[in-house]
């Protein structure tokens, strides 16, 4: 019954946003006009140049994609404010996170919009869905959180991400896991997700490397009861326990875990679960102590490098609070495509050849892209909730338990 | 395989009956309705959802931030039942006057008020992702995000069996739950509304003949069963302390499949089915893996419906045309 309904607003969705892209169209058509411009042309020199930004953005998800998303507006607004010859402006497309809404949304960037590229999707899923078709239309993309290693490995020219992936994320955590944690006994949870899955098998496998004792079980994050995997959890009595997901069923699952008597396991995530929402759905003294490993750079407070100050205040003072996961990975995408049109670069193709080239110091990395479109800084972060905050420890390689 | 089986019997047997608990009092409000208009009304769900948000809104109005003890706590969980109980009561009724009344005086086929149900059980999801959530708890650009109460009561341990610990919020709810059954019966089985309400169910051409006002039965079976969903959602969101818009989805399942495992139509058999369906997920994640939960409780109610084509208890579906 139900997978009718979701389907039936799938199509209701579709409709609407159909009838609103002729609706822009119609209007884009008539302000043309009166200036004259050449109807035709795709991308009118000496104007505006259209950069979508696409993610889950008011979903459930959404925590995790709002910071990239203020991060890009940051670097634009500031672009605009100088006056340039081209203008950027930056396109919202808001997937809620649901591939078929965003290769809809893709469609409609494409052909209505005529966007020159794109910044996103935010996730794994919907990017293996919109990727080829911003290859079909030759348009570049930059991704700023879809960490599934697979994306890269589809020979996709116009794809780019800026950070690593869960190939180096979950070796990386696993690693810490195993050596600075000291746990011998590790129960490992995914979400079945395109990005739980991958990320929760590889650290089970770096895992498996290092003598640890391994236990399985996955869980479905639209459920709110875990107990399941909870009861599993209490039987096996690990020393730490890792959770391949996204924060929302974190949090419940961190909760339910401590209420059924499971204190000391240490609880591990990855990038998924790095947001406020963790402590909020888990409860303060629940999440105390709770270890999150990250490809990100969070810019937290006592953060000294100048020019990630500059980022922090500045996001600070536009959007009254901290920078939060990946707005400094969005903040330096945006920057990538606002470095391209500056350089005199305003359609996908030129763009795309100026992505091939840049080597540039941004706010949380050096920002080169190898061959396939994977960044070439691969450096993983520990970060540790802490009197109901997220700190950073330090580079997974480095950091250690206090 | 065994051993993890022993190990892990009694808490899942605990969380297995909380759970179907819940499932049992959604699942009446369906049962209700299809033994009385012989409809599913699919938009129950979201009578659910909207008793859980009922819910919410007493802690949240009160501006309640830490766990409560003593008369406060009672009156606080007292005043969350009543409010989730007349949120979803209220759209319950509000659903049968809008989106199903004018569909019967109009014969319309049962087709259409299937798809009236669909309609409004997405219009009620959205009326609260875009505006009530947003506006009425203050959650701006937050409408589909999961949003968690501030911890009410102490979860302590009330008691153990085997060593493992059974806490005071799992007791409370199998014990309300058990006890909005039997009051539920009684009501059926006793009074005049609930005699109308028999009497409809069996014949409605034979009950209007004897004097009994089938709108105002309609009227009150939704009445009824909507209550009943409001009670889930404010047991449900004291035990497990988190709702969002789009929460009735899978409840709506799980408790439509409860009812027609116990056998549609037939009010203890909704109590029998929603019990066996949280029992059984729980002892089938023991042995597969939490990840084939649903496989197992769906295949078990194929294998059920096989053998037993009216569910564990139901005798109604005979009587009712198919």
């Amino acid at each position: 019954m139900r997978p009718k309904t979701a389907r039936l607003g799938g199509v209701l969705a579709a409709g609407v946003a159909l009838t609103l892209g002729l609706a822009a169209c119609g209007n884009g058509g008539s302000e043309d006009k009166p200036s004259g411009g050449d109807p035709s042309a795709a991308a009118p020199a000496g104007g505006t140049v259209k950069i979508g930004f696409m993610g889950d953005l008011t979903g459930p998800s959404a925590g995790i994609v709002i910071p990239p998303w203020n991060g890009a507006n940051l670097v634009i607004n500031e672009y605009n404010k100088t006056n340039p010859p081209v203008k950027i402006e930056l396109v919202k497309y808001d997937s809620q996170g649901d591939a078929s809404k965003a290769v809809a949304l893709a469609q409609q960037a494409i052909k209505n919009d005529k966007i020159v590229g794109l910044i996103g999707p935010a996730f794994s899923g919907e990017s293996a869905q919109v990727a080829p078709v911003l290859e079909e239309a030759e348009i570049p993309s930059i991704t700023a959180s879809a960490t599934n290693t697979k994306l890269a490995e589809n020979g996709w020219k116009f794809w780019h991400r800026l950070l690593p992936n869960d190939s180096v994320q979950g070796p990386g955590v696993a690693d810490f896991i195993a050596g600075a944690a000291g746990a011998k006994n590790v129960f490992v949870i995914d979400d079945k997700s395109e990005y739980g899955k991958p990320l929760a098998d590889a650290v089970r496998t770096q895992l498996g490397t290092k003598g640890v004792k391994l236990t399985n079980d996955s869980l479905d994050p639209s459920e709110s009861d875990f107990s399941s995997v909870v009861n599993k959890v209490a039987a096996a009595k690990p020393d730490a326990v890792f959770f391949g997901g996204y924060y929302a069923a974190g949090g419940n699952l961190l909760k339910q875990l401590r209420d059924k008597g499971v204190k000391d396991a240490k609880f591990f995530s990855g990038d998924g679960s790095l947001d406020k929402g963790l402590i909020e759905s888990a409860g303060k003294d629940n999440a105390e102590g709770a270890l999150i490993g990250c490809p990100c750079y969070l810019a937290t407070p006592d953060v000294t490098d100048a020019k990630v100050k500059g980022f922090a205040e500045a996001y600070k003072a536009a959007f009254n609070a901290d920078p939060a996961i990946y707005a400094a990975e969005g903040y330096d995408a945006a920057t990538v495509f606002t470095e391209a049109v500056k350089a005199g670069n305003t359609t996908t193709d030129k763009i795309n050849e100026f992505l091939k080239t840049i080597d540039l110091a941004g706010v949380s990395k050096q920002v080169k892209f190898a061959e396939n479109g994977e960044v070439e800084a691969k450096d993983i972060y520990i970060y540790q909730v802490k009197d109901g905050a997220i700190t950073l420890l330090g580079k997974a390689t480095e950091a250690k338990l206090g | 395989m065994l051993n993890d089986f022993v190990n892990q019997f009694w808490p899942a047997t605990i969380d297995g009956l909380a759970f179907g608990s819940i499932y049992a009092l959604i699942a009446l409000g369906y049962t209700m309705v299809y033994g009385v208009l012989r409809l599913i009304n699919f938009a129950h769900s979201e009578v659910f959802m909207i008793g859980t948000f009922g819910a919410m809104f007493v802690p949240f109005a009160l501006g309640v931030s830490e766990p409560l003890t003593g008369l406060a706590l009672v009156g606080v969980i007292l005043l969350m039942i009543v409010a989730g109980t007349l949120a979803s009561a209220g759209t319950a009724v509000a659903l049968e006057q809008i989106a199903y009344r004018p569909l019967r005086k109009r014969g319309a086929s049962r087709l259409a008020a299937l798809i009236s149900a669909i309609g409004a059980s997405i219009f009620l999801q959205e009326l609260f992702a875009l505006l009530v959530i947003p506006n009425v708890f203050n959650r701006p650009e937050k409408g589909r995000i999961q949003m968690g109460l501030p911890r009410l009561m102490e979860k302590s341990e009330l008691f153990s069996i085997f060593g493992h610990s059974v806490r005071v919020d799992q007791v409370l709810v199998i014990v309300a739950a058990v006890g909005m059954m039997i009051a539920l019966d009684a009501l059926v089985n006793r009074t005049k509304i609930g005699r109308g309400i028999r009497a409809t169910a069996q014949n409605p051409e034979a009950a209007v003949l004897m004097g009994v006002d089938i709108n105002k039965i309609v009227r009150m079976t939704f009445l009824i069963g909507g209550g009943m969903a409001g009670v889930a959602g404010a047991l449900y969101l004291i035990s497990y302390e988190n709702t969002y818009y789009y929460i009735g989805f899978l409840f709506g399942i799980k408790a439509f499949t409860a009812a027609v495992l116990g056998g549609i139509g037939n009010l203890r058999g909704a109590l029998v089915g929603g019990v066996a369906l949280g029992l059984v997920e729980n002892y089938g994640a023991i042995f597969a893996g939490s990840d084939w939960k649903h496989v197992i409780s769906f295949s078990i109610l194929v294998l059920v419906l096989m053998f037993r084509p009216t569910g564990i208890l139901g005798e109604s579906l005979q009587q009712a045309r198919a």
